[in-house]
């Protein structure tokens, strides 16, 4: 979790000020934060709250309605399986259970060890290569049970290269 | 010829699936090998991505397909240089189409406003302001527009309402919150000819009488948000643009705001919630919109594909328009193709086209090979139309008699291989998540329906199931007060209405014929093909595949959870899948 140190509580007022004109300001105002910070700590909430005015609970009730919201930090490697139909059809709940083999954790959750968080989401409009992945957003396509499997084996490989 | 001589205009699309598919690099390796390629966006033909078109001093267009980093200096070396075509590399675009909503994209260059404005960009506004505002919005009505996101309400109608609306400010609201899993026509737009959806806004803005604009797009489409952006700018830049508002007093200014993912804000009083910092909980009409709409002020809510016909209708007249389609659903669609067809992309029919044209005409037939089964418009709120029902012609009113919707443009072709209980089931489970909650029917009735749904793919459905979807699917849709309660049934309708024998196959025989529903079906290794070369052995999760090294593997059916990895392991398709009816207490064997 994000500790609140006065660098981030600076950074967090900032954007707030940012957007404190715009109308209907809410929305707008948590995307910044979550595009700064990688999710929305609940700490942020209250500090807009305070700041304009806008009931923490109703601004709870936006992060939790909207799918982009996170209320949690992503793991290292952020893999979205994409559900669009063309992509059901092609088999992305075999695609999501080999990544959920692979990875060790549950689709919608960040593995223990915070290398991975798989997410599913409703499409990401590349129909034609069904079935679609993004891994830290870059999209691979045209993808059987065998190929994630090796993918989340080369980005583990990676890792353990990085921190000898 | 020894060099480029620059004989060749070269474009390579770059749009979000043609990147996935890696077109930067070969825009990259054109440009080293000194091509000058010119970036454009989406041409249509996803399936042959990544492409380049190649445009000869005679006019001729020549289009190569599936191209590698390692193909362009063939490409460059022939074809550029000594004017051959490299054959094998060629892919033809399919005709059929009429190109109108879609008239720049894979032409213009996304990213300048010169290049748009050459190919006659704003000279629709450029009209549009040199009349009254009534005789804009007569242009529409003759031209017969009506909106593209689904609903297909005539476009006048809404633009008449806001501009005799009393108010001092009014909107212009760009709907380019794409939602349904399979579509990505709108994205394809605003990645490819951004502007043209801007001069939409602008001569939408000057009929009703507003000043400000906003494009609510979705945040799942970076690439497109990047270059809305970009084309806003050059617009407050353009001195073309900044003539024209200084002559004629109009003056517009557009901003963004990008969805935050919830399905339910392409309901268009769910998206004015958003834009103004709530949840995106549709409301009561009326008032409409077009009264009393955001911040409580008249405004106009197009789709990006409605608006992007606008400019060319002021432009060319309306009979340029009018004069493609059927009697009541005028001018042409743009749809996405995906699935199970060859040739998947973006294509733009005239209303009217058929189904079976629109699959093998267009998109080159089944690409498994498989019967075709069905096509599925309109994503989680269409139906399925079967193959049977082929020739019918798509545009609303033809549409909507079979139960089916034009919807924003999503086309799923299915073949054999597609359970459509499993397929009903999928769009339910997607209604049930995107539901937002206000109508009992819409939140209490999506969940039932699919555990119902749940219950009859896993084996244990009963026939009075299928009488209780019926009965809860009608009343969803009359006790909903948006869009979405009032559609999402019809995925289930429409399978239960045309597939019904294949609903009956789950609950008794309890088997799925097309071996898609995993508790209904088995995996097993075949004797005669098993090399026992332990592939499967070491991709099973669960160790439920034994055997020796060189001799047949089994599969422990208990233990096995048929996720399927061992099939695509396997290297010499030595593992095969079961569903077979289960008509007596004894297991079937293959």
């Amino acid at each position: 979790m994000e500790t609140m140190t006065p660098d981030v509580l600076v950074a967090v007022d900032e954007i707030i000020e940012r957007h404190r004109e715009t109308p209907g300001p809410s929305i707008p105002m948590l995307q910044a934060l979550q595009e700064t910070f990688g999710y929305v700590a609940p700490e942020f909430l209250q500090r807009i709250a305070a700041a304009t005015g806008i009931p923490a609970s109703d601004l709870f009730s936006i992060v939790t309605f909207y799918a982009q919201f996170r209320l949690e930090p992503l793991g290292r490697h952020h893999i979205q399986v994409c559900h669009g139909t063309a992509c059901h059809l092609a088999g992305a709940e075999r695609i999501t259970e080999a990544l959920e083999y692979a990875t060790g954790t549950k689709c919608g959750c960040t593995s223990d060890d915070r290398e991975f968080t798989i997410e599913k989401v409703a499409c990401v409009g590349c129909c034609s290569l069904a079935p679609v992945v993004s891994v830290d957003e870059e999209v691979h396509g045209r993808l059987t049970s065998d190929d994630v499997s090796a993918l989340v084996k080369e980005l583990r490989k990676q890792g353990s290269e990085m921190t000898p | 010829m020894t060099s480029i001589d620059g004989r060749y205009e070269v474009r390579v699309g770059l749009a979000s699936c043609s990147i996935a598919a890696g077109a930067s690099r070969v825009f990259r390796a054109l440009d080293e090998a000194g091509a000058a390629p010119h970036t454009t966006g989406c041409v249509g033909m996803c399936y042959a991505e990544p492409l380049i078109e190649v445009i000869g001093p005679d006019g001729q267009h020549v289009w190569y397909g599936h191209v590698e980093e390692s193909d362009v200096q063939r490409i460059v070396t022939n074809h550029l240089i000594q004017g051959e075509v490299v054959a094998d590399l060629q892919v033809e675009r399919p005709d059929g189409q009429v190109r109108f909503a879609l008239r720049n994209c894979g032409i213009v260059d996304p990213e300048d406003i010169a290049s748009y404005i050459e190919l006659g960009g704003y000279a629709g506004l450029q009209r549009a302001l040199s009349m009254p505002p009534e005789a804009v919005i007569a242009d529409i009505q003759d031209a017969g527009l009506r909106g593209r996101g689904g609903a297909g309400f005539p476009t006048h109608k809404k633009w008449d309402l806001a501009r005799e609306a009393v108010g001092d400010q009014k909107y212009v609201v760009c709907n380019a919150d794409e939602g349904d899993p399979g579509a990505f026509m709108d994205r394809s737009i605003l990645e490819s000819d951004p502007h043209s959806v801007i001069e939409g806004m602008m001569i939408a803005g000057y009929a009703i009488g507003a000043s400000i604009g906003y494009v609510y797009v979705r945040a799942e489409y970076p690439l497109a948000i990047k270059r809305l952006r970009r084309a806003i700018t050059q617009t407050q830049e353009s001195e073309y643009l900044g003539r024209l508002a200084a002559e004629s007093g109009f003056h517009f200014a557009v901003s963004i705001r990008e969805g935050a993912g919830a399905f339910v804000c392409g309901e268009e009083t769910a998206l004015l919630m958003s834009i103004e910092g709530k949840r995106g909980m549709p409301r009561f009409r009326p008032p409409y919109p077009a009264e009393k709409g955001l911040f409580d002020c008249p405004t106009v809510i197009n789709n990006v594909e409605t608006l992007a016909n606008v400019p060319r209708i002021m432009n060319d007249g309306p009979e340029s328009f009018s004069a493609f389609g059927t009697e009541r659903s005028r001018g042409t669609k743009v749809f996405s193709l995906a699935g199970k067809v060859q040739r998947g992309g973006l294509v733009e029919i005239p209303m009217g086209t058929t189904v079976n044209d629109m699959v093998f005409a267009i998109g080159g037939g089944i690409s498994s090979g498989k019967a075709f089964k069905a096509v599925q418009t309109g994503g989680p709120s269409g139906g399925c139309i079967p193959a049977h029902l082929g020739d019918t012609p798509v545009d609303y009113e033809s549409l909507a008699a079979i139960g089916a919707i034009m919807g924003s443009g999503g086309l799923l072709v299915m073949d054999a291989d597609t359970c459509m209980v499993d397929v009903a089931r999928y769009f339910l489970s997607f209604a049930r998540d995107e539901s937002c909650g206000k109508c009992t029917f819409c939140r209490v009735g999506t969940e039932q329906m699919l555990r119902i749904l749940t219950r009859i793919t896993e084996g244990r459905g009963e026939m009075r199931d299928l009488e209780i979807l019926e009965d809860l699917g009608a009343k969803i849709q009359g006790g909903s007060l948006c869009g979405l309660g009032q559609t999402v049934p019809n995925p289930v309708l429409t399978t239960l209405r045309f597939f019904r024998d294949e609903y009956e196959a789950h609950i008794q025989g309890r088997h799925c014929p097309a071996k898609q529903c995993k508790a209904l079906i088995e995996y097993q290794i075949l004797d005669d093909a098993c090399r026992g070369c332990t592939l499967c052995e070491k991709a099973c999760p669960v160790e439920a595949i034994s055997g020796e090294r060189g001799e047949t593997y089994t599969i422990d059916q208990d233990r096995c959870i048929r996720c399927g990895l061992c099939l695509s392991s396997c290297r010499f398709d030595a593992i095969a899948l079961y569903s077979e009816p289960k008509t007596n207490s004894l297991e079937v064997a293959k």
